[in-house]
């Protein structure tokens, strides 16, 4: 593989792992706090849709990325109603949600945009546009570098610099701030958390809602970065990759970046296969390409690759002692 | 320590969640400028107003059957199988085999074949998932859903491959003559009068009624259903009655992949007669509202199968007759999973203070 096919696969990862790593770290602070959230899916889903309808309707990409994290956080605060408020079992929320949202924006797609589910096609300022950093242009003909710098880590959409810093920012809100301590200690041991006088409710809620802030800006990314609209169920199983990356992360920030880069570059030969078949002189097979994140994961949950364990009050709806 | 009497929460909990799924539709359908009392009676009038409806939700009712006894046989042992989806797919795959491989003499033979065919795959398609889970504590809902995954690139893989029927579509050849199913057709055909014209219910619906009585006796009236739902109840007290935890997850397990995978025999045999991509078509996903509304109950689960199926017949007219998209069907089973699983405490907690109100007056 020559060097200019080996960025643009790595390029292709990159685009490809930020909507994993937005819904990854989403589920970080969920799981983290004690909520297990399988709904990431759904709510990537609906705010792809309602982003890419904002953006079609006003041609502002800026208000359908606010639209999107609307209509995620709405999803949030159902969530959190069920396995909060109402101490309901979390997977069945989320199952429900993720089924919500698979048929809400079809059905509402298709009465109001009358185009069979989808919105329509998005360009302009309905659509994020990729940013040139400082330099890149000047330095693109250094080798090695001036390549790296101007393929590689320049020309991507805002949300990719976004979604990469948040990577840090989650490490700094979780290990080094007052919040982040109480937000780990809920999902250890909430009874602990409650007898400091600290509210494991609000914690919670608060757990649940940067989630749904954050799974807002991976559906956005979906529907206004990556493509140019909204089509059926175009999530593709994505809050489910980044589900798995979450545990293949043993619920980390920093892991979860390697983790969704690994799913994202597995995502990316899968698009193509040329480029495997010239490089492993041999055909490999498409589907198993496709599925490898979800074998690993079973691996990874099996124990075989060191043990990945959750955090210990997760699921478990928290009942004040009377 | 009962609060509320055994009817109210058997009967009037599910009620009111359904009556709540059902008013929170009526607005999306309005929302969307339609008339929910006119897309109900469509709706009525198309699943349940000739035999050739009926066909249709009987034939829905005997897909959900199954996978509402297999999600529910999991719940019993308090576990959560959201894998009826790949267990189902695979199950097909069994059935497949089975009927394109061995010449069978007779539709009867075939049937039990196939049916033991489709029970051991989609058991042994639960079976890795299950004793991740008992051996090495691997949670069953994460593993469950890699393998539905998992489960559609195997058929994807088999459809395009060695299962592969000559042509363009990613499809198996038309099983044999012998194969076939007898439909409702040509069950209920009385000289001048044919019912079920065109429907493609079939004998299965029987196979699925005998599956929901064999569930009732096994977890109420077998040593191995108390040992079950002792193992639901308290996983520490079953430990300390001897029960082995092992041995309940598989078994429960298997049982819930096997009931899965039967779901072919109605699908795959009964209706395709041949095996294509997404057979399934979300099947495995409407068994956990099915369970969650029959209360994990094989009667209950019967119930709630037959809604569920007259909602997906009445959805596919709605969908045929007006500007209302077939997705509606996956908002109400959403909201129906919403209300009687996930919010079942929302109605439950002041309907249970209200009782109490009651008691005490």
């Amino acid at each position: 593989m020559d060097f200019a096919t080996l960025l643009q696969m790595l390029d292709a990862t990159v685009r490809l792992a930020t909507p994993l790593l937005l819904a990854c770290l989403a589920g970080l602070y969920s799981e983290r706090a004690g909520i297990f959230d399988i709904g990431l899916e759904g709510k990537m889903l609906a705010a792809a849709f309602l982003s890419a309808a904002i953006a079609a309707v006003t041609g502002n990409v800026w208000l359908g990325l606010l639209a999107g994290i609307g209509a995620s956080i709405v999803l949030s605060v159902v969530h959190g109603l069920a396995s909060i408020t109402f101490r309901g079992n979390q997977l069945i929320s989320g199952v429900a949600i993720n089924f919500l949202a698979a048929g809400l924006t079809v059905v509402v797609a298709q009465s109001w945009f009358k185009q069979g589910g989808r919105t329509p096609q998005l360009s302009g300022d309905g659509r994020f546009e990729p940013i040139t950093l400082p330099f890149a242009e000047a330095l693109r003909d250094v080798p090695i570098i001036g390549p790296i710098y101007y393929e590689l880590i320049s020309g991507h959409t805002p949300l990719v610099y976004v979604a990469l810093l948040m990577v840090p920012l989650t490490w700094w809100v979780l290990y080094r701030t007052r919040f982040g301590l109480r937000l780990r200690a809920v999902g250890e041991n909430p009874a602990a958390v409650d007898t400091a006088g600290v509210s494991v409710v609000f914690l919670r809620y608060a757990a649940v809602g940067i989630c749904g802030i954050l799974c807002g800006i991976a559906g956005a990314y979906l529907a206004t970065a990556l493509q140019a609209g909204f089509v059926k169920d175009m999530s593709a199983g994505r809050g489910y990759i980044a589900l798995a990356a979450l545990i293949f992360a043993k619920w980390r920030p920093w892991y979860a970046l390697y983790a969704c880069m690994l799913f994202g570059f597995l995502q990316a030969m899968a698009l193509r296969p040329d480029v495997i078949e010239r490089v492993l002189s041999f055909q490999v097979n498409g589907q198993l390409l496709d599925v490898l994140p979800y074998i690993l994961t079973v691996i990874i949950l099996a124990g075989f690759v060191g043990k990945a364990i959750p955090p210990r009050a997760g699921g478990e709806p928290y009942v004040k002692e009377r | 320590m009962d609060v509320m009497p055994k009817w109210a929460d058997v009967i009037l909990i599910p009620l009111i969640s359904i009556l709540l799924a059902a008013l929170l539709s009526a607005l999306v359908i309005l929302a969307i400028g339609e008339n929910p009392w006119e897309a109900l009676k469509l709706m009525v009038n198309g699943a349940l107003g000739s035999t050739y409806g009926w066909g249709y939700t009987l034939y829905y009712a005997t897909n959900f059957i199954f996978t509402g006894l297999a999600v529910s046989i999991a719940f019993h042992a308090r576990m959560f199988n959201i894998g009826g989806e790949g267990q189902a797919l695979v199950g097909g795959l069994g059935v497949a085999i089975i009927c394109l491989f061995i010449p069978w003499p007779h539709w009867s033979l075939a049937l039990i074949g196939a049916t033991i065919g489709a029970a051991i795959f989609g058991a042994a398609w639960a079976a890795i998932p299950a004793f991740l889970q008992a051996k090495r504590g691997s949670h069953i809902v994460i593993t469950t859903i890699m393998f539905n995954f998992i489960a559609a690139a195997l058929l994807n893989y088999f459809l395009i491959g060695a299962l592969k029927a000559p042509g363009m579509e990613p499809a198996t050849p038309r099983f044999p003559e012998a194969t076939h199913l007898p439909s409702f057709q040509d069950m209920f055909n009385f000289g001048e009068t044919t019912l079920f014209r065109g429907a493609p219910a079939n004998i299965t619906f029987f196979v699925a009624l005998a599956a929901c009585v064999f569930l009732w006796a096994l977890i109420w009236r077998t040593r191995l259903g108390y040992e079950i739902r002792s193992f639901g109840h308290s996983e520490s007290a079953a430990k300390y009655a001897g029960i082995s935890p092992t041995k309940i997850i598989m078994v429960a397990m298997l049982i819930s992949g096997a009931l899965a995978g039967m779901m072919a025999i109605n699908n795959v045999q009964g209706e395709a007669e041949r095996l294509v991509l997404n057979a399934v078509e979300g099947a495995g996903f409407i068994g956990i509202a099915v369970a969650l509304m029959g209360r994990s109950h094989p009667f209950g689960v019967l119930l709630a199968a037959l809604l569920f199926g007259f909602l997906y017949q009445g959805g596919a007219e709605l969908a045929l007759w007006t500007s209302i998209p077939r997705e509606l069907i996956i908002v109400i089973q959403a909201l129906v999973i919403l209300f009687t699983g996930a919010l079942d405490n929302m109605v439950r907690m002041p309907l249970e203070r209200l009782f109490l109100a009651m008691r005490r007056a």
